[in-house]
């Protein structure tokens, strides 16, 4: 094909002003073709990489002491946090507390540093309060003699780990891990981890949700693809159709559905099936269900496209050299399908992996996802450095993933239609 | 015929934009909580307030939290210039630079001639808030789910045993941990005494474990009301005015229990950036004035949080206040400032908790 297209180097031209026109025409079209994407270009780099790198970034950029106490960082950046730090150290961070007093900014220096060692934030704003008035020059007694946590190793290596302008503190913390009051790198305590459960939890749903998916929307891709379209264009409309409706409405429509007082459980319980209402909703399984309802459009349209392209032909041919239906199927049908097969189930565990809405509305307190606890450092708690790490590291594994499913499969073969 | 239309609608377009412009140059966007909150306070400050300045006021709902604001301050784009916070919020904004502080010493007295610093109820002055109400968290249950003997005291909603039901708790350590301590054993005024050991911690989050699996968590505070009204629970924790509303205007068996109550403030705080500055402050001294906090327990059954407008509350809506005398007996106050130092460890521990 390449041949027969002409261009400037592949064509035996001798006329070299011929060639110069010809030059010229091809950037011509060339910088025709960057104007017409020029617009989607700057939309994805203004609404998607700009803020996302920027996200990125404050999971590692950490400026709150470089930028309010530099002179005080700088010395606790060397310090060698075997024993309690110098004089020179305490009066720094002394004198820098009452500056930041003035500035009004010893509130934000004392909450980010209380995210580090629990009880920072009314040690600094108490002793910045005291320091205003110390005319001494005896920093270290004073300032020991005020509170005895500011003899405790912890309290400094809270401040030597925000030291540095870059700190890896929100990823350790995003995979359950802390600095401790040696600087050395350890596991949380028991009971406060939680990330990497969760992060496993999400992946876990995640995979079940694409299982049920593709149990459920395989044979009704099948089914759309075989029947005539006066039939198979009906059954379209209603998968469509619930695809084109609101979210928020699928997801309060299970809610109805699945509660313990719900639709399904006054039937189950009036029929004598059971005698107590099941626990259906406000956990994973009402996660799972919802989730898969809501999801499962993604999977039957690229499969059924792909479907509809392969020719019948190929299934006749199987069966008239021999071959049983299901052999014929799983040789001959099924290979030609999973390109929109592998399409849909990727699109719907990438997806479900940053589920956010179904999760927050119908988990309760065990159906809850990774996005739910970002979502929750990021209205909530504040610490978006940490919301951030925990995206960036959701981000790593979804990327990790897609790469062993292109060594797997390959990425060439998967197929939207 | 399109373009006749589109014609014709020209000059209402223009006429249209033209008012909307010139709206803004004197509206105000005060923030709150919605619902009948929201209500009432259109009611009780916003109608007067715009019949007297001509002021016009875009009322704007949110959930709680300082993100919001957080977003707005840091990108330089400040839409919002009045927020209703409550105490841990205005503390944590004010903290982080994000609302404008406010002298107490411009408040407008109260009406008895007591100055705004003695007439606030204590803890109703923060650096960049002003007290509007008084609210309390309690425990409400629903009479019909409770044929026999119904519940009396807070210590009930941990007894699933003579009180079956599933429970509603709002998805936060605070509040819960000191509600399992209490209905552990510990009196209301060592809360946080015992709390601040690791032991009190494990023999809070112990309690909380017994009823675990009987509860139903809620976020945000019309959730609780929804929940007992469609008999998901039989006993919540909430907050007292939505009760109220659901009880009194609605007609529901719902029933508040005051004992061990957690009596708790709004703010009113000014966001920094705003544009209009000296509007928002001049609404900020109108709302919270006497008679306006007053005039707002009409709407609501939240307390003023002047003492000199307690004075003013009716006697049909005063039995329903947090402040009563028969309902505040046993209150605890919630410790914000030893809650700021220890909520990051505490809401990893609950999360972490959670989600075992």
């Amino acid at each position: 094909m390449s041949t027969s297209v002409p261009t400037a180097d592949n064509m035996q031209v001798n006329d070299p002003q011929l060639k110069g026109k010809l030059k010229k025409a091809e950037r011509f079209l060339k910088i025709r073709a960057l104007l017409l994407v020029a617009p989607l270009v700057l939309f994805v780099l203004f609404t998607f990489v700009f803020p996302l790198t920027e996200m990125l970034y404050r999971s590692i950029h950490n400026p709150i002491l470089v930028d309010n106490m530099p002179q005080a960082a700088a010395l606790i950046r060397e310090w060698g946090q075997v024993e309690l730090p110098g004089e020179d150290i305490f009066s720094e961070v002394g004198k820098a507390l009452v500056i930041a007093r003035e500035q009004k900014t010893i509130g934000r220096i004392g909450n980010r540093l209380n995210s580090e060692h629990s009880g920072m934030r009314s040690l600094t704003t108490k002793s910045a309060r005291k320091l205003g008035k110390y005319t001494g020059d005896d920093y270290k007694t004073y300032m020991l003699g005020l509170d005895k946590r500011w003899g405790e190793m912890e309290t400094w290596s809270a401040f030597k780990v925000l030291s540095s302008e870059y700190t890896m503190t929100h990823y350790l913390a995003a995979f359950d891990m802390q600095y401790n009051a040696k600087g050395e790198i350890v596991p949380q305590p028991e009971d406060r981890q939680i990330y990497i459960d969760m992060l496993l939890k999400t992946l876990k749903l995640s995979l079940m949700v694409t299982v049920f998916c593709v149990i459920l929307g395989y044979p009704l891709a099948y089914l759309l693809s075989v029947l005539p379209s006066s039939k198979s264009n009906l059954l379209m409309i209603l998968v469509l159709l619930p695809f084109w409706t609101s979210l928020l409405v699928r997801t309060s429509a299970w809610i109805v559905m699945l509660q313990s007082k719900g639709v399904v459980n006054s039937l189950l319980l009036y029929l004598g099936i059971i005698s107590e209402p099941l626990d259906m909703m406000y956990n994973q399984i009402g996660t799972v269900v919802a989730m898969t309802h809501i999801l499962l459009p993604f999977l039957i349209l690229p499969t059924y496209s792909v479907m509809k392209s392969i020719s019948p032909v190929y299934m006749h041919a199987a069966r008239s050299l021999g071959a049983t239906p299901a052999h014929a199927f799983i040789k001959v049908y099924f290979p030609q399908s999973l390109p929109g097969l592998s399409a849909g189930a990727i699109l719907v565990f990438i997806l479900s992996i940053g589920y956010y809405i179904t999760p927050a509305l119908v988990g309760g307190r065990t159906g809850q996802m990774i996005s739910n606890l970002i979502a929750y450092h990021m209205q909530t708690s504040l610490n978006w450095g940490l919301g951030a790490a925990l995206a960036g590291s959701l981000l790593i594994v979804v990327l990790v993933l897609y790469g062993i499913y292109n060594r797997l499969v390959g990425a060439s073969q998967l197929k939207l239609g | 015929m399109k373009i006749k239309t589109l014609v014709a609608q020209l000059p209402l377009a223009v006429a249209v934009a033209a008012a909307s412009t010139g709206v803004s140059a004197e509206s105000l966007t005060v923030v709150s909580w919605g619902g009948a909150y929201t209500e009432s306070q259109v009611e009780a400050y916003h109608k007067p307030y715009t019949a007297e300045t001509g002021t016009k006021i875009i009322s704007e709902n949110y959930s709680g939290g300082v993100a919001e604001i957080k977003a707005q301050v840091e990108a330089g784009n400040v839409t919002w210039d009045v927020i209703d916070l409550e105490k841990a919020d205005v503390i944590r904004a004010c903290d982080e630079g994000l609302l404008v502080e406010i002298d107490p010493a411009d408040l407008p007295d109260g009406d008895d001639g007591a100055s705004a610093v003695d007439d606030f109820v204590p803890g109703g002055l923060e650096d960049c808030g002003v007290a509007n109400i008084v609210w309390a968290k309690i425990v409400a249950y629903d009479e019909s789910q409770f044929s026999g003997n119904k519940p009396s005291k807070m210590v009930d909603f941990f007894n699933t045993k003579d009180f079956p039901g599933k429970r509603g708790l709002k998805k936060t350590p605070k509040v819960n941990l000191e509600r399992a301590l209490i209905a552990d054993g510990v009196p209301g005024g060592k809360v946080y005494e015992v709390l601040s050991t690791p032991e009190g911690v494990d023999r809070a989050f112990a309690k909380l474990e017994e009823i675990k699996e009987q509860v139903v968590w809620w976020e945000a505070g019309s959730q609780p009301v929804q929940l007992l009204a469609d008999g998901e629970v039989s006993m919540t924790t909430a907050y007292n005015g939505r009760i109220y509303n659901a009880a009194a205007v609605e007609g529901k068996p719902f029933t508040i229990i005051w004992d061990h109550q957690f009596a708790e403030l709004d703010f009113f705080g000014i966001v920094k950036g705003t544009k209009k500055l000296d509007e928002s402050m001049k609404f900020l001294k109108y709302a919270t004035d006497t008679k306006r906090l007053a005039d707002q327990t009409n709407y609501i059954s939240y307390a003023p949080a002047r003492k000199s407008s307690i004075a003013l509350v009716t006697d049909k809506m005063m039995p329903h206040m947090a402040t009563a005398p028969e309902n505040f007996g046993n209150a605890v106050p919630v410790d914000h400032a030893w809650w700021a130092d220890n909520q990051d460890e505490l809401n990893e521990r609950f999360n972490a908790w959670l989600n075992k």
